[in-house]
């Protein structure tokens, strides 16, 4: 990597498990607002967002989210119809070019206003899959299955995850509050509804800053050692669900060793105990998800996000040196992406 | 994302009339058209694997895959599945079903449907024989019009065949039940004494079974008994209350055999060897001469027989 960038500013809303009657602009200028306060930045060299029509139900609906913004005079700016993790990706490269030192990258999604086990498979192979009316929920229920019989692991190790996920997001005041896990009803076998994500509305921003920049504007900047990300093919037929190549590779290439913090976008409690296995955090060293994760609040397109933006928290307050933010896209974690951060200023 | 059930009539609705029309090219073409006609079909890779559905490319390696078509299964066996115990709208059955990876006979990756085990009432818990491993074939849809619901969906392979089993007939007991229903039928426990061995038995038969000899003098017995073994009844049966039940063994005060019957009133799993236990009859008004005035013998707030006093019915 020639150019040191890291992570200078974070900001989420306090995330909604029910409409609040904000539009999406509503939601996101305050904390556009709070990130603009936080570096003394007014501009951007670069502006990338991640979001979703299908979930608002408008085309190009990212466009009227520059509103919340503000683009005049004309600013650069991009968008990518993934989470806001990937357009944080994408800023990341547009820094490295070495032209313009500054980034805001955000995310938003209000999951409430319409079905998003449907709406998920909108995103499905129009052919084969998504025509038989599979949702996001059977189709991760697949995968539970697949790697409860592989490692031999249990639906009460499910009930675990989300226990824990669920006490550290009562601690967080951004998260929703959600009782212990209870009851033996399925939602689709094996998994039961604590097992699944919560529907919930909610936006994030992060400043991304290089070099001097990052100094003069963040007393503990959260440098960005590295980032990748890997898919794997669409079809959750030909691979290998019960592990995650892809987000091992990633691992690899972002160096996810030796991390103290580990945020990751597991939207079902059985993807933390896949994703843990492929970024070898199964030691239990590892602080993995002391916010309460995606499964105690899950606004969709800024929860990977939000993942690296806690992972930088936790180097901007002092609290850890280094840690990883993890985000997921697609079916069954058919893409992952990993970024590493460090405390650790080499420059 | 808990589902939307409950939610009231939408303001906004993104539909594109009439649907969207998409080209499928030539591989899924194939594998769409040979649906239609009732066939299922993988297309081999450069290096050998059947691909099922067929892509164009090899998802291993991004080569163009060859243009060799194989017929596969029908006839698969499940990978992976998932059980939805309440359908959604969009879902392809509107009573709880899996959905499964199925990799068809012949193919090296899986194709997912939906799989129907049978009919099961809503909020089911998956059934215990569906398995991975589980071997399955397609259900396939009288009017077919090539996409993969041309398949309505899998099914398990016929592994059992129920064969009707009815005979009728029509039986007398003989002389000595009838008289015992007799007294049944007045909420009477009638037996007979040996001649012999003195020990009463009941239900009579006319004759002792030890000694061998003919038996006439009638003794009524009350409808109290101890309980000398006894069984715990996993399937159903019109007679019992509930699921498990107890048949026992009970040996009447008085009598010198015991009497099968069914234990209830007490969770199955409290049942003992030596338990005091008094009959459950039916409202007078619905006596007729059966056994089934008897509902079943319930537990007596009195203290056991030790083993000892009933080891010889045993």
């Amino acid at each position: 990597m020639t150019r040191e960038i890291a992570v200078i500013a974070f900001a989420q809303t306090r995330h909604s498990a029910e409409d609040e009657g904000l539009a999406e602009i509503e939601m996101l200028a305050p904390i556009i607002t709070e990130v603009k306060q936080k570096t003394g930045l007014k501009q951007f060299g670069f502006t990338c967002s991640g979001s979703c029509d299908y979930l608002a139900g408008a085309p190009f609906s990212f466009v009227s989210a520059l509103d919340a913004v503000g683009a005049w005079p004309p600013i650069s700016e991009s968008h990518v119809e993934m989470d806001a993790a990937w357009a944080l990706y994408e800023a990341w490269v547009r820094l490295l070019h070495g032209d313009i030192d500054t980034a805001l990258v955000y995310g938003f999604g209000k999951s409430s206003q319409g079905d998003l086990r449907t709406i998920l498979t909108q995103q499905l192979d129009p052919y084969h899959l998504a025509p038989l009316g599979i949702d996001a929920v059977s189709l991760a229920a697949l995968q539970a299955r697949a790697y409860l019989e592989r490692s031999g692991t249990t639906e009460d190790d499910l009930r675990a995850v989300a226990a824990r996920s669920r006490q550290a997001g009562r601690d967080n005041p951004f998260a929703l509050h959600l009782p212990e896990p209870e009851g033996d009803e399925y939602d689709v076998a094996p998994l039961r509804p604590y097992d699944v994500a919560p529907i919930t509305d909610g936006a994030a921003a992060i400043v991304l800053a290089s070099g001097d920049k990052a100094r003069e504007l963040c007393e503990r900047p959260a440098w960005i050692t590295g980032i990748d990300h890997r898919t794997e093919p669409h079809s959750p037929g030909v691979r290998d669900l019960t592990r995650s190549e892809s987000a091992r590779i990633a691992g690899e290439k972002a160096g996810a060793a030796g991390v103290e913090v580990a945020e990751l976008h597991a939207q079902f409690s059985h993807e933390e105990l896949i994703l843990k296995e492929a970024l070898g955090l199964d030691g239990g060293e590892v602080a993995v998800n002391p916010s309460g994760g995606a499964l105690s609040a899950n606004p969709m397109m800024a929860a990977g996000l939000i993942r690296i933006g806690e992972a930088a928290s936790r180097i901007h307050d002092g609290t850890a040196t280094r840690t990883l933010g993890h985000a997921s896209s697609g079916p069954c974690l058919q893409q992952n992406l990993v970024c590493v951060l460090s405390g650790e200023d080499h420059g | 994302m808990p589902s939307s059930t409950g939610r009231s009539e939408p303001n906004h609705v993104l539909e594109f009339p009439g649907g969207y029309t998409r080209s499928v090219g030539p591989v899924v073409g194939r594998f769409l058209s040979e649906l239609r006609d009732g066939r299922l079909v993988g297309v081999r890779t450069a290096e050998g694997r059947v691909l099922v559905p067929p892509s164009e490319h090899d998802p291993d390696t991004g080569e163009d895959v060859t243009g060799e078509f194989v017929e596969v299964g029908p006839a698969g066996t499940v990978t992976t599945w998932s059980w939805v115990p309440r359908p959604a709208k969009g879902h392809p059955l509107d009573r709880p079903f899996a959905w499964a990876l199925v990799r068809p006979d012949g193919a090296d990756t899986a194709l997912l449907h939906a799989l129907d085990v049978g009919v099961f009432e809503e909020g089911a818990k998956p059934p215990r024989f569906l398995k991975t491993g589980m071997r399955v074939r397609p259900r396939w849809r009288a009017e077919r019009n090539g996409g993969i619901g041309d398949i309505e969906c899998f099914q398990p392979e016929v592994t059992m065949v129920n064969a009707p089993t009815r005979l009728e007939y029509s039986l007398k007991g003989g002389k000595a039940l009838q008289r015992f229903l007799e007294g049944i039928s007045q909420g009477k426990i009638l037996g007979h004494r040996c001649p012999v061995c003195e020990q009463v038995i009941v239900p009579m038969k006319g004759l002792c079974p030890r000694d061998g000899v003919p038996t006439t003098e009638e003794v009524e017995l009350p409808d109290t008994g101890t309980v000398t073994t006894f069984a715990v009844n996993n399937i159903p049966d019109p007679r019992a209350p509930e699921v498990p039940f107890v048949s026992a063994y009970v040996l009447l005060d008085g009598a010198g055999l015991t009497m099968l019957t069914l234990v209830a009133g007490i969770p199955a799993d409290q049942v003992r060897m030596g338990m005091r236990v008094k009959a459950a009859w039916r409202p007078r008004e619905e006596w007729e001469p059966s056994m089934g005035n008897i509902k079943w013998f319930e537990p007596l707030d009195e203290p056991d027989v030790p083993f000892d006093e009933i080891k010889d019915y045993t």
